[in-house]
């Protein structure tokens, strides 16, 4: 009747997971209460969960993202505390079994869950304002995107009390993964949670091309879009490109799982080396798709705050395209230790370090953007210079790691850990921050609390460079990734620094959320009445904070890059009210929510091999598909008399500011 | 105000790991082998070409954003700039430069350091063969020549070229010396290639340096490299052990295990690895690999 699921799932003696489990549960339930005692269910429902506007969605991606980016940490600070105290004989406190599960649950929820969801989430916000149009081309596919998203993350978050997670890290290399190797149900967790957010991820990738090339307001030409648009189209265009290949892999991996087929094995003409070439080639394009969109936010933080146009878009386009189109040439970068043979690693190392070469050039356009330009040191800022001096580091060492003989003795060290750590801390963490902060007025009506931003990052910083410094030093000791345990104890205090550095990054985790409630109870002092809090030069800021539900009374017509800088300057941008015509807006959707219930039911079911239930939970998403496929009443109309109010009033609070 | 107590404390972070390097007395910055001399070499080299761009970038970076910082009255503003081919044509070349350089250094490290490629010309007498097996958890060193084989243990003689050819009874793992150089994978029903030597004697510590599973932290084994006749005088020794390895002993060791105390094996069966990769990595005769379920010694 169920399966593989019995009561011996649940981990009731092992008081680790346990505690954390009661823990969790009791926050959940928690909220629930909360939320049913202020009758906010209504709420919630109406606005958020069935919303399919881009805005809504946006900050629920970035909500996911934060709550997840504490999930992860939680793990982080496990592992590095395990390695503080297990030198020498010391076990520490994490049996393997417990700190296998954890090293991969660390790295698939930070990179899926976390720097995916958090980009997705910026983009999603961000792009159809700054292309000047009133939604993503497909809204509703956009709340189902979402909600397929979430269900990975609930489904990856059950294996913590139901089961366990994959013992295998985060790419669950075979033969490893195989039945034969992990009979157990991580490995499976893993694979249809990232099956179901993958699709998600896939759809709004689709959903954001498409918006991008086809949905610009009137005179956006690709010459004109913000440069945030062109790392976005980037990196949407490689997950279209990259997740298929994700998809496939898993499901050749699942097949050998369930069916007994001979994809990855050892015997029965398998071959794991396929699946390394395969797994890589979609995560190799992976990191440029967290990346590029991060470039996109320091060229709108830089530009917009020295107050000047970002020096040679030319070459900051070229470069986004050159690094899209290249990233699909280096993925045996990451096994040059397979035995490959010289011209195959000669070539794949070259070819990476080909990147360095647009990716350089980023970085001096950013110097020059700031050169000549008048600073203003707001925490974006402080994110943006934090990230080229950080990133630069980690560039290096990626290009020290693309020689194929330095490789050879770097290779799955914590040197490389420190890398790739320097460059996604450094790099996507430091941008989704810098983001976070320069669009959340424009989503919530007023600022974040400054001086507790610029202490979060300064706790980034910091704690970045003493977590990970000694972790490059470690590395070439000749400390290898994944320890549960080390024998030389001279390692040891390289390992506590790496733990007070975690320990300064969770000070700066805390006061996110304490800047987030500072900034919410002091709103009123926080307002951002005109719409363009930091002087912008792009057209979200010519639009209210937050902006309605349709975005822009009337499209606007672009005359030349930095569309609203340079409309500012010729006065009288209001908009007639004459233009006015009455617009329709996408009707809300429980779609989305609905199809993402069934999943998480298909799901699990499949973890557990109770097929009964998986069978109606594909009838129950199949069956919510159709029949909205069956809706015709899809769009609410909104008045000119409701638009015409919307613009009087921001515009009267914008002249009384 | 605040950029500068950042630039000290990058100093101070750069000047602390310079230090720890300088007095870490082992690990890939202390190679014993020409291999790992050579790739220590490149990877100072290419690092030290890097910094001569890097140190400058951050140092501008700091500079700029401080300079033209909004309230420095003296700074001259230029709103509207945007564009300068010249710097443009600088800042392409500079990196194009660099990785034109440094391509021309992993093309000639690629095909030098090659980890099939012969140390000293190919099949000389003077090299010492050694087949290895990775299984759950230990390792399996077999001397084809000499026909012992030893588990967590890996006795060379000392500046003598050794090639070895690896294979493995289970899951991925790497074969890693951190101080003789290169690593490279060991995959069931596949067999790579790997040449080390090393020049100085002493006890260096090898390891996995892939993720195996449960008991990949004690996938270590000391590499003694010793004078030939004392590597001579232990390959008698080793003779001499009565445990002797054979395909039925194999399938025994091949289960998982943990933290295994170092073993010899007097006898080894003929071609006994040629026939593990045949089999994919089971025990010959066998039908799949060790399967899991098996007891597990330590658990």
């Amino acid at each position: 009747m169920f399966g593989k699921l019995t009561w011996a799932a649940i981990p009731l003696n092992e008081p680790i997971p346990l505690a954390t489990v009661c823990v969790l549960v009791v926050g959940i339930v928690a909220v629930l209460a909360l939320v049913t005692w202020k009758g906010w269910w209504p709420y919630l429902w109406r606005e958020w969960i069935t919303s399919t506007d881009h805005k809504r969605i946006g900050v629920m991606y970035v909500i996911l993202a934060l709550v997840m980016l504490l999930r992860g940490f939680a793990d982080a600070i496990m592992m590095r505390s395990q390695l503080a105290l297990a030198a020498g004989h010391a076990a520490g406190y994490l049996p393997p079994e417990h700190y296998d599960q954890i090293f991969s649950a660390h790295g698939t929820i930070m990179i899926f869950f976390v720097g995916m969801t958090f980009v997705i989430g910026l983009m999603n916000f961000v792009l159809p304002l700054q292309l000047g149009v009133r939604d993503v081309a497909f809204p509703v596919l956009n709340s189902v995107s979402f909600w397929l998203t979430a269900a990975g993350v609930l489904l990856v978050n059950v294996s913590l009390g139901v089961g366990e997670f994959a013992k295998t890290g985060w790419l669950a290399y075979p033969p490893l993964s195989e039945i034969a190797y992990s009979p157990g149900v991580g490995v499976d967790y893993y694979l249809w949670s990232l099956q179901i957010s993958g699709l998600g991820t896939l759809l709004s990738g689709i959903n954001l091309t498409t918006t991008i090339l086809k949905l610009r307001a009137p005179g956006m030409s690709y010459g004109r879009m913000p440069v945030f648009c062109w790392t976005a189209l980037a990196s949407n265009l490689l997950i279209i490109a990259a997740f298929p290949i994700l998809t496939a892999t898993f499901a050749m991996l699942l097949l050998d799982r369930y069916l007994g087929f001979h994809f990855f094995t050892n015997d029965g003409g398998g071959n794991p080396m396929m699946y390394v070439n395969l797994i890589w080639g979609w995560g190799h394009p992976e990191v440029y798709i967290l990346i590029l969109p991060a470039f996109g936010v320091f060229s709108e933080v830089i530009a917009t705050f020295s107050g000047k146009p970002l020096f040679g878009y030319r070459s900051m386009v070229l470069a986004t395209m050159a690094i899209c189109v290249l990233s699909f040439m280096v993925w045996l970068h990451h096994f040059f230790t397979m035995g490959a043979g010289a011209n195959v690693n000669a070539f794949f190392g070259i070819a990476t370090m080909i990147i360095a070469v647009p990716t350089g050039v980023k970085i001096f356009n950013w110097l020059f953007t700031m050169y000549g330009g008048s600073i203003r040191f707001t925490a974006a800022v402080h994110w943006a210079i934090g990230f080229m001096v950080t990133f630069v580091i980690g560039g290096m060492t990626g290009v020290l790691m693309a020689i194929p003989p330095a490789d050879f003795v770097l290779h799955n060290s914590l040197f490389l850990i420190a890398h790739f750590h320097n460059v996604i801390i450094g790099g996507v963490i430091f941008g989704a921050m810098a983001g976070y902060s320069y669009w959340f007025p424009k989503a919530f009506g007023f600022r974040l609390h400054e001086g507790l931003g610029k202490a979060v990052f300064w706790c980034w910083f910091v704690g970045f460079y003493l977590a990970f410094m000694p972790l490059y030093v470690l590395g070439l000791m000749g400390a290898t990734r994944r320890m549960q345990h080390y024998a030389d104890p001279t390692w040891q205090p390289l390992m506590v620094v790496a733990l007070g550095g975690a320990a300064v990054i969770f000070i700066g985790i805390l006061l996110t959320v304490a800047q987030l409630v500072v900034s919410i109870r002091t709103r009123d002092r926080r307002r951002d009445v005109t719409g363009d809090p930091w002087s912008g030069r792009t057209l979200e800021w010519s639009v209210s904070s937050p902006p309605p539900a349709w975005n822009f009374a009337v499209l606007p017509t672009v005359g030349g890059a930095d569309a609203f800088w340079s409309a500012k300057h010729r006065a009288g941008a209001a908009v007639a009210e004459e233009r006015l015509i009455a617009l329709s807006v996408p009707k809300n959707t429980p779609l989305g929510f609905f199809v993402a219930f069934f999943m998480v039911i298909v799901g699990f079911s499949l973890i557990w091999h109770i097929w009964w239930s998986a069978i109606l939970g594909l009838l129950g998403a199949i069956a919510v598909c159709l029949r909205h496929a069956w809706r015709t009443d899809l769009e609410d109309s909104v008045s000119v008399a409701t638009i015409a109010e919307h613009e009087r009033a921001h515009r009267l609070r914008a002249a009384q500011a | 105000m605040s950029r500068i107590t950042r630039r000290r404390e990058l100093i101070g972070l750069l000047s602390a790991c310079a230090a720890l390097l300088s007095s870490c007395s082992y690990g890939v910055l202390n190679p014993q082998g020409p291999v790992g001399a050579r790739e220590k070499l490149i990877l100072i080299d290419a690092t030290t070409i890097m910094l001569a761009v890097v140190i400058p970038v951050i140092v501008c970076t700091l500079a700029f954003a401080w300079w033209f910082r909004s309230r420095n009255k003296r700074a001259r503003r230029r709103p509207e700039w945007q564009y300068s081919g010249r710097i443009e044509f600088v800042t392409w070349s500079i990196p194009a430069l660099i990785v034109l350089f440094l391509s021309g250094v992993a093309w000639i490290g690629s095909h030098d350091l090659d980890p099939p490629k012969p140390l000293s010309d190919a099949g000389a007498p003077g090299v010492v063969q050694i087949e290895v097996i990775s299984l759950d958890w230990k390792w399996l060193f077999i001397y084809p020549q000499e026909r012992v084989a030893a588990v967590n243990e890996l006795v060379i003689p000392v500046n003598t070229p050794v090639h070895f050819k690896l294979t493995s009874g289970s899951v991925m793992n790497s074969f890693f010396v951190p101080q003789l150089g290169s690593q490279i994978y060991t995959m069931a029903g596949m067999t790579t290639q790997l040449n080390l030597l090393a020049s100085h004697e002493g006890t260096y510590n090898g390891i996995s340096a892939q993720f195996s599973g449960d008991g990949f932290s004690d996938m270590r084994f000391d590499v003694r490299a010793v004078p030939s006749e004392e590597y001579k005088a232990w390959l008698v020794s080793a003779h001499a052990d009565a445990d002797h390895l054979d395909v039925p002993r194999y399938a025994r060791l091949a289960e998982p295990s943990r933290d295994n105390e170092p073993q010899i094996f007097g006898q080894v069966a003929a071609g006994l690895f040629e026939s593990i990769v045949r089999n994919h990595g089971a025990a010959p005769g066998a039908s799949g690999p060790p399967s899991p379920s098996a007891t597990d010694a330590s658990l």
